[in-house]
């Protein structure tokens, strides 16, 4: 059929390829290669050297690949142009609706005396440490400003539940504000369950509030951690959560780890405790109680390198109980996997650029002090107010949103633009995070080369993608979480 | 097979008709419409007056009274009350153009097409074929009210330019709850203009199939043998997604798609996360497939990986996933629930070892065009039928 033309008549009129922009990395004798908007893919040595020295054939099965992830275009393509920045386009498009959640302080008194805490106060003077009812209808007042369609007003502590009259009046006011605004509008209390009774849970139940609380593995170990007169603040709260599970629902509570030298080593004990407890989702948080890394200012990197083991076996047995059957989600991998995989950002505070502080969420103190986030709130009770941007007596909601205090940290840390992040291969799935890094040098870009935010996240990416391209089961599993 | 053309027996005319499209009548209706209708003589030979055409099935009983008559072929027979067929002036060739009782009817509107794909299953004409687009008007206004699915396909439906959005404005206006189903390669989107007429018949019930077999220009050009064929149809399906048209993307899966199906799945979940479903449709050996059946055969099995591999990332990425004509002895089981059984009725035949298969009612079946190539795998599934596969939905 002299009709048809062969395959060589559809190549490319010449090998005039453009590099489009992207960025590679050499793993293990491969080299990973991730385009504008991060989608990935691995290419041999010799494969990359025939991209890098321009020698690329009119078409072969790498040309097609290269072209089909928009690494290269023919001369006069517009196509992958356009789709990247349609891509890009769908990335960024989060940034216009800024600040979703909104963090009340209700109070920094708690009943717990855990020692990497460093905001709670073991006091009963209600006057002094718990947020008021003036103080709490400024910062709803900012909440409802907030160009973001979904807000979620989150009640932190200290214990909150020392101040649930606030929470009340608040959650109360919230709904009233929003028939006439129309937001999606949701309540989370962070909790430890201590205080968990039928008055909290018959008004989360009235209000759809969900609970989130901690949970930092096997009974001695959260224990350890978090001593509380009677020494039963596992027992507490593993009874709150199957309390709230059996009374408001299973997918109402979530539980949060944090991960202390104690926990090393301990990893699958810690994932079992929550699968014992029919929880589908787990952060398996870094070893930085925020305080003391800040303290010590040098050890983090050597810290990153025995959190490592940690992460890495926590993920595999993740991994191998959803291969059986267990349902679970590590929760950063998959946050990191939504940008791997998708073209979509979580706009995850710590893993996004710019920054989530202040514009993904933002903290109202007790006080009425206003911090670009929690770690920026937690710098302040050690003594250094940078990430104070204001007060809700005395500054507008204009002040605030503008303040140097934000604007500075947010266009300094900007990832693109910082070096070494900008030749980065996982830029795109990384972030910034100006609070850790002027914490630890003193300036909101840091050090990348010693900064253990860089060591620790370059690691988990390269750990992930290394899962994925393994199996394609793993695959499968990623792809889930991603698509959540 | 059921047949979708003949030639009639016999055709004493007097006259030539005066139009093509006849809307078949089987029961004595008193209304004042009997002058455009046809009625078909039944097994009682009773054929009530004023019909303009009367027809006569290959053996029954014929109608006399010295009006137009036409004999059927045997293959139309079947013929009956609500089919819808076209005839020639000479009452000679006789077109099915739409049968009541099948739920796939697919209209055809023109053989020409500004590609040529290796694997068409009509293989594009030349000549001008204007009166196919001018009968679907005439289809449209003899459709009962209440049609549920309507489908168009050609060639290429858009080469008419205005023709088919006036056309497709009708079928709107006059069956507004049927959901319409359009075959196009594309490439006319890319023109802003059209995408916005296009957008303009205001149809949420109108999708528009679009068929992609690469993931970059070079294989998605050879296959459909147009030069510059991507960078307007995924263009076209850019204006689409814009103006919020519902749209399906259709692989056809061979040779030289399927090693390809993991990239085109990424490709579309990256670039195209918009779209309403993709069909991934099994090769069928007609038309210009035959042809190039060296080119263009691969056993199934023998993209087992890959096929898994394209619709669990799909699945992932929330993209309505399905599999059309594919024999389910063939793929691995994981795929089954995303199988649509072909129904249309006159493509399905067996092959013989499917007699004792047990998921025979949920096969897609065989086409009548496998004896021309046919994978040496296929095994009767032994045991307990599993459950149903999902059912087209349009
Ligand atoms: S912080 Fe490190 S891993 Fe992240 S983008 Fe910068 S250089 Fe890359
Ligand atoms: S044996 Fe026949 S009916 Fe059974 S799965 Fe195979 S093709 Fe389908």
């Amino acid at each position: 059929m002299a009709k048809f033309r062969g395959p060589l008549a559809f190549q490319a009129p010449s090998a005039e390829w453009q590099l489009l922009p992207f960025r590679f990395e050499r793993i293990n004798g491969k080299v990973l290669v991730t385009n504008l908007v991060g989608e990935h893919l691995f290419l041999s040595a010799e494969d990359f050297d025939q991209l890098a020295r321009n020698e690329l054939p009119t078409d072969s099965p790498l040309v097609r690949r290269l072209r089909a992830k928009h690494v290269i275009r023919e001369g006069a393509d517009e196509l992958p142009v356009e789709l990247l920045a349609i891509k890009s386009r769908t990335r960024y498009r989060r940034l216009a609706e800024f600040t979703s959640l909104h963090i009340f302080v209700a109070s920094l008194r708690c009943e717990h005396s855990c020692p990497y805490c460093q905001v709670s106060r073991q006091s009963s003077d209600k006057g002094a440490f718990d947020m008021t009812w003036e103080t709490a209808a400024l910062g709803l007042e900012s909440a409802f400003r907030s160009p973001s369609q979904n807000i979620k007003i989150e009640f932190q502590g200290g214990e909150p539940l020392l101040n649930f009259e606030l929470i009340e009046e608040v959650v109360a006011a919230a709904e009233v504000r929003n028939a006439s605004e129309g937001k999606n509008l949701g309540f989370v209390i962070a909790t430890n369950l201590a205080l968990l009774d039928d008055r909290v849970i018959d008004f989360c139940r009235a209000h759809d509030v969900y609970i989130s609380t901690s949970l930092d593995g096997p009974a001695d170990l959260h224990n350890k951690n978090r001593p509380r007169p009677g020494k039963n603040s596992w027992e507490l709260a593993t009874a709150g959560i199957q309390r709230v599970r059996e009374e408001l629902g299973v997918d109402r509570v979530s539980a949060l780890m944090t991960t202390t030298r104690s926990s090393l080593g301990r990893v699958r004990e810690i994932i079992d405790t929550y699968v014992e407890l029919g929880l589908t989702s787990m952060f398996l948080r870094t070893l930085s109680p925020y305080g003391f890394a800040i303290k010590t200012k040098s050890f983090d990197a050597y810290d990153v390198d025995h959190w490592l083991p940690f992460y890495e076996e926590g993920l595999d047995y993740i991994i191998e109980l959803n291969a059986r059957g267990v349902p679970m989600v590590e929760q950063y991998a998959a946050l990191i996997l939504k940008k791997m995989l998708t073209n979509d950002d979580p706009g995850y505070v710590d893993l996004t650029s710019p920054s989530g502080i202040g514009i993904g969420a933002i903290v109202y103190n007790y006080d009425g002090d206003v911090y670009a986030s929690d770690e920026g709130r937690m710098l302040a009770e050690m003594g250094d107010k940078k990430f104070r941007l204001g007060n809700l007596h005395q500054d507008s909601y204009e002040e605030i949103m503008l303040s140097d205090a934000l604007l500075a940290p947010l266009e300094e840390s900007f990832a693109p633009s910082a070096p070494m992040c900008q030749d980065c291969a996982f830029e795109t799935y990384c972030g910034s995070d100006p609070t850790y890094h002027y914490a630890t040098t003193g300036d909101f870009v840091g050090r990348k080369p010693t900064s253990g935010f860089c060591r620790r996240n370059m690691a988990i990416f390269k750990l992930l993608l290394d899962r994925y391209e393994g199996d394609a089961g793993t695959r499968a599993l990623f792809q889930t979480w991603a698509g959540h | 097979m059921i047949a979708l053309r003949g030639k009639a027996l016999s055709a004493p005319l007097e006259e030539p008709l005066g139009h093509t499209v006849w809307k078949i009548v089987d029961v004595a209706t008193a209304n004042s419409q009997r002058g455009s209708r046809a009625f078909v003589v039944g097994e009682d030979g009773e054929a009530p007056e004023g019909f303009d055409l009367y027809l006569t099935r290959s053996c029954g009983p014929s109608a006399g009274k010295g009006e137009a008559v036409l004999r059927l072929p045997p293959e139309l027979d079947y013929l009956s009350g609500d089919d819808v067929i076209s005839v020639s002036d000479d009452g000679q060739r006789v077109r099915v153009l739409w049968r009541h009782e099948s739920r796939q009817n697919s209209v055809l509107l023109t053989e020409r097409c500004n590609h040529y794909c290796l694997m068409c299953s009509q293989p594009p004409k030349t000549a001008n074929d204007d009166r196919l687009l001018a009968e679907a008007f005439e289809l449209m206004r003899l459709l009962p009210r209440g049609t549920s699915e309507i489908g168009f396909t050609g060639g290429e439906p858009t080469l008419y330019g205005q023709g088919v959005i006036d056309l497709l404005r009708l079928c709107r206006n006059l069956h507004p709850e049927a959901q319409v189903h359009v075959l196009s390669n594309g490439t006319r989107f890319a023109d802003p203009e059209f995408a916005a007429a296009w957008a303009g018949i205001d149809n949420p019930n109108m999708m528009v199939g679009i068929p992609i077999y690469g993931a970059e220009p070079a294989r998605h050009d050879y296959v459909v043998q147009a030069e510059g064929a991507f960078n307007q149809t995924i263009p076209g399906i850019l204006n689409l997604a814009q103006l919020r048209q519902r749209i399906e993307i259709r692989v056809v899966l061979h040779k030289l798609t399927a090693p390809a199906l993991p990239e085109i799945a990424e490709f579309i979940a990256r670039n195209l996360p918009f779209v309403y479903q993709v069909a991934l449709m099994g090769l069928e050996m007609i038309g210009l497939a035959r042809a190039n059946i060296p080119e263009l055969w691969i056993d199934p099995t023998d993209y087992a990986d890959e096929l898994v591999e394209a619709v669990t990332l799909l699945d992932r990425n929330r993209i309505h996933t399905m599999i059309y004509n594919h024999q389910l002895c063939l793929i691995p089981r994981s795929m089954w629930p995303y199988t649509v059984r072909s129904i249309s009725d006159w493509k399905n035949e067996y092959h013989p070892e499917c007699v004792e298969c047990s998921v025979k009612d949920e096969c897609g079946g065989f086409f009548f065009s496998a004896k021309y190539k046919v994978s040496e795998k296929i095994k009767a599934i032994p045991g307990e039928a599993p459950r149903e596969p999902a059912l087209l939905e349009l």
